[in-house]
């Protein structure tokens, strides 16, 4: 048992944080909201340049074949620039639902190894449409996109598509409702073998959001502490009462209990995806909880100034207001462990705080057939 | 005690339902927060005041109906229920009004009470200032005495659809050698004036719903004071927490929340998978209830000659997190297409409406005074504890 991140996950997510601090500043996420695409290429590359669109790609594909506890460090920092490219989906559910069907379908193993090995180039985008999520968003900027029909997965090209556009609140997302019409040809597994890679994929998008999620508090924290201490009323900074402090102290709380929850959920995703519904649903409804608690706090902190689109603390509690409905809402996730804590053989108590032992972490939803036959 | 209202209440009610009926627009108005929504939501106070419905508790004299607290009560749960325009009129009307009523000279009420109430003249308040929020009493901007003038310096901000109002009443410091609550007077000042520049500043929905004032050189008549020089801060404080309760936030506007999160919820029911959100449906309920029983039982006690006690503060508080609690739970009602942009194509029946009243309901706990401050004037002046 060890709970900690090593060396290098600590240096990959410092420069990752130095990169975006330099590229994704509050003025040029504003600037991407006047444009069409709201998508910068120029940012885009520095991320593969970096390696994040190849890192959780493994080695025989042609990727870095890290996993989901490398990356979830970096989907964190991504949340604390807001940055707006949908990296963590691409990388974290597109990317990963390619390789699933290369693995699970012989037929697309050289089709589906080629197009990693360009995603993980950055010449091409994949994106993943989640029935759980009505809109995709950035779908305008992918070349493919993994579209389900029933259970099944399709690889449709984007002019395949017909996509209508969604304004969301926060400016950054860009959100399309996608008609498409399935064929034979786009199908790559039926809906037995699908239904699995969508679930898996619903983990991995909701570890993403929750990761994000996790970076989107702790930069409202920081910004409203900083305010707090800088702006004066009273003749002191409004900081020093016990009221204000107080108000982002229980942000600080909220943000401590989420940190372990998504990293545990993370290692679970990276041993056992299909097995990681509880762990994924408990990171995804503590972390939103952080972030929502921030979002309320960190605007009442900052007095009128947080009730402008001028101050820079909206881009991050909008986004938080977005993503806690992404990848499957509260209610969603609340109801899976609620299911599985009311599940006859669900494994309670302390000793199963990491599951059973030498498995994957091992409260899971599925099947009852399959535990029995274990 | 009798928990029942008049024949002569009972009437009244079907007038008002009787005459919203006849008059509301059957299509929602723009939001008053744009130049032509502004224009729409004017028509309509003037309509209103055609009626004489525009402010029911003023003397007839200034075109109300002479409207005691429960029929005030009436009124404006008839008007929610109806789901008339938001008052875009309501500085004037739940604000200055009855302060002018209480303090202004009798040309001054000939000169303002009317044309406020018809929506000709539309007034914006501005006492806050950048470096006096919640400190309001470091107020900076002067207002020097020059002859029959005043001569006016200085910023305001924060002041609701300044920018497309035709006055503000403002609290600037007549004493220069003055500091904190004294040497500070309530003056008028038209928002064409020369010297007056408006900066409009958008609000979390991108719409310029507030701005920020600069006076420069300003000159107002001393006609414009409202009650003596100096007398400021007490005429401010006399008649804000009374009005902010039972006038400008009434009942009505929450329970009329609450019942439309129940309609919602009872449309989303089988959909929901989180129990939590059905204890909050049911609270949002109760809890607008319990903020209209306590508003009846306080306009009785001062309709029987009592007053207004400490114990006000804590109606801030109360509606203001009652209103974040309705909001909140009908975004998690919506679910993932709550995000959804009033003018998004799937933005079908009134989701973009609960999307733009949970925007405004963050601003709730701050402005009329954050929380925080309600907080501490609760626990000193209403609850005794020990101070600083
Ligand atoms: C939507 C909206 C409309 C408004 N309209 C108007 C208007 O029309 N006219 C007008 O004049 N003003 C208006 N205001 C301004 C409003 O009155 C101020 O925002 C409010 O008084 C708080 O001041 P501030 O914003 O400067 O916050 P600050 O006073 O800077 O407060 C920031 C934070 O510090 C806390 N704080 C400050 N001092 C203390 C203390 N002593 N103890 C504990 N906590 C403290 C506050 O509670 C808050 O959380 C409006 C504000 C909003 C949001």
């Amino acid at each position: 048992m060890e709970f900690t991140f090593s060396d290098d996950q600590r240096v990959y997510q410092q420069s990752l944080a130095a990169m975006l601090a330099k590229e994704v500043a509050p003025e040029t996420i504003r600037g991407r909201w006047s444009t069409a695409s709201g998508f910068d290429p120029g940012s885009w590359q520095q991320l593969v340049d970096m390696g994040l669109t190849a890192m959780l790609i493994p080695e025989d594909l042609g990727g870095l074949g890290l996993n989901e506890v490398d990356f979830v460090l970096l989907a964190e920092e991504c949340g604390k620039v807001a940055l707006p490219e949908p990296l963590v989906d691409s990388a974290l559910v597109a990317s990963q639902l390619l390789v699933d069907l290369v693995r699970c379908n012989s037929d697309f193993a050289s089709r589906g190894t080629e197009l990693l090995q360009q995603v993980a180039a950055g010449t091409v985008q994949v994106a993943a449409g989640h029935m759980i999520n009505p809109y995709l968003n950035f779908a305008a900027e992918a070349d493919w996109l993994l579209l389900g029909h029933g259970e099944e997965v399709h690889l449709v090209a984007r002019d395949q598509l017909q996509l209508q556009a969604q304004k969301s609140l926060d400016p950054s997302r860009r959100l399309y409702r996608v008609a498409w019409t399935p064929s034979a040809a786009s199908r790559l597994v039926d809906g037995q073998q699908g239904a699995q890679l969508w679930r898996i994929a619903l983990n991995r998008g909701a570890l993403g959001c929750a990761a994000q999620l996790l970076g989107l508090a702790q930069a409202m924290l920081q910004q409203a502490v900083k305010y707090s201490s800088d702006r004066e009323q009273f003749g002191r900074a409004i900081g020093s009462n016990q009221a204000v402090k107080h108000l982002l102290a229980d942000c600080a709380v909220r943000i401590e209990f989420a940190k372990a929850v998504v990293y545990r959920a993370a290692y679970t995703t990276s041993v056992g995806p299909a097995r990681a519904d509880c762990a994924v649903s408990h990171a995804k409804v503590a972390a939103a909880d952080a972030a929502l608690l921030c979002a309320r706090n960190c605007t009442q902190v900052h007095g009128a100034m947080g009730y402008t689109w001028e101050c820079d603390l909206h881009i991050w509690a909008k986004r938080s207001w977005a993503l806690d409905k992404a990848w499957g809402d509260n209610g969603f996730h609340k109801n899976r462990i609620h299911e599985w804590l009311l599940n006859p053989r669900a494994l309670l108590g302390a000793e199963y705080t990491f599951g059973a032992s030498n498995r994957a972490f091992d409260i899971s939803t599925e099947p009852l057939t399959a535990e029995t036959s274990s | 005690m009798e928990l029942v209202y008049t024949p002569q209440q009972n009437a009244f009610r079907a007038e008002v339902r009787q005459w919203l009926a006849d008059n509301v627009p059957d299509q929602p108005l723009q939001s008053f927060d744009t130049r032509e929504g502004f224009e729409q939501h004017r028509q309509w106070e003037q309509t209103l005041a055609r009626g004489n419905w525009g402010m029911v508790t003023w003397p007839e004299a200034y075109g109300g109906r002479g409207c005691n607290l429960i029929e005030w009560l009436i009124f404006e749960e008839e008007y929610y229920r109806a789901q008339a325009p938001l008052r875009v009129n309501q500085n004037g009307i739940f604000l200055l009004g009855p302060t002018l009523m209480e303090y202004g000279s009798d040309a001054q009420k000939a000169r303002f009470i009317s044309k406020m109430a018809s929506g000709e003249e539309m007034w914006a308040q501005g006492w806050s200032e950048p470096g006096a929020g919640s400190d309001m009493a470091a107020i900076r901007s002067k207002a020097i005495r020059e002859g029959d003038e005043y001569v006016i310096n200085g910023q305001k901000i924060w002041s609701t659809r300044a920018v497309f109002a035709d006055w503000v009443f403002c609290i600037f410091r007549t004493d220069p050698d003055s500091s904190r609550h004294k040497g500070l007077s309530f003056i008028f000042v038209p928002l064409d004036a020369e010297g007056v520049t408006v900066r409009p500043i958008e609000q979390l929905n991108g719409l310029p719903g507030f701005a920020e004032i600069f006076f420069d050189n300003v000159r107002v008549p001393v006609f414009n004071r409202l009650g003596a020089e100096g007398e400021g801060w007490n005429i401010a404080m006399s008649t804000a927490g009374f009005e902010r309760g039972l006038m400008l936030r009434s009942p009505a506007r929450f329970q009329q929340s609450a019942k439309l999160l129940l309609q919602l919820y009872r449309q989303k029911r089988n959909d929901i998978l989180d129990l939590s959100i059905e204890d909050s449906v049911v609270r949002c309920y109760m809890d607008a209830e319990a903020y209209a029983l306590s508003t009846y039982q306080t306009a009785s006690r001062l309709m029987s000659g009592g007053s207004i006690g400490p114990e006000s503060s804590c109606n801030k508080i109360f509606w203001s997190e009652l209103d974040l609690q309705i909001f909140t739970t009908a975004m998690s009602l919506l679910g993932a297409r709550a995000e959804l942009l009033p003018e998004a194509e799937d933005a079908s029946d009134d989701l973009g409406n609960w999307l733009d009243g949970f925007l405004f309901a963050q601003s709730g706990p701050i402005y009329a005074g954050t929380n925080e401050i309600q907080r501490n004037i609760i626990a000193e002046r209403m609850l005794g504890m020990p101070r600083k």
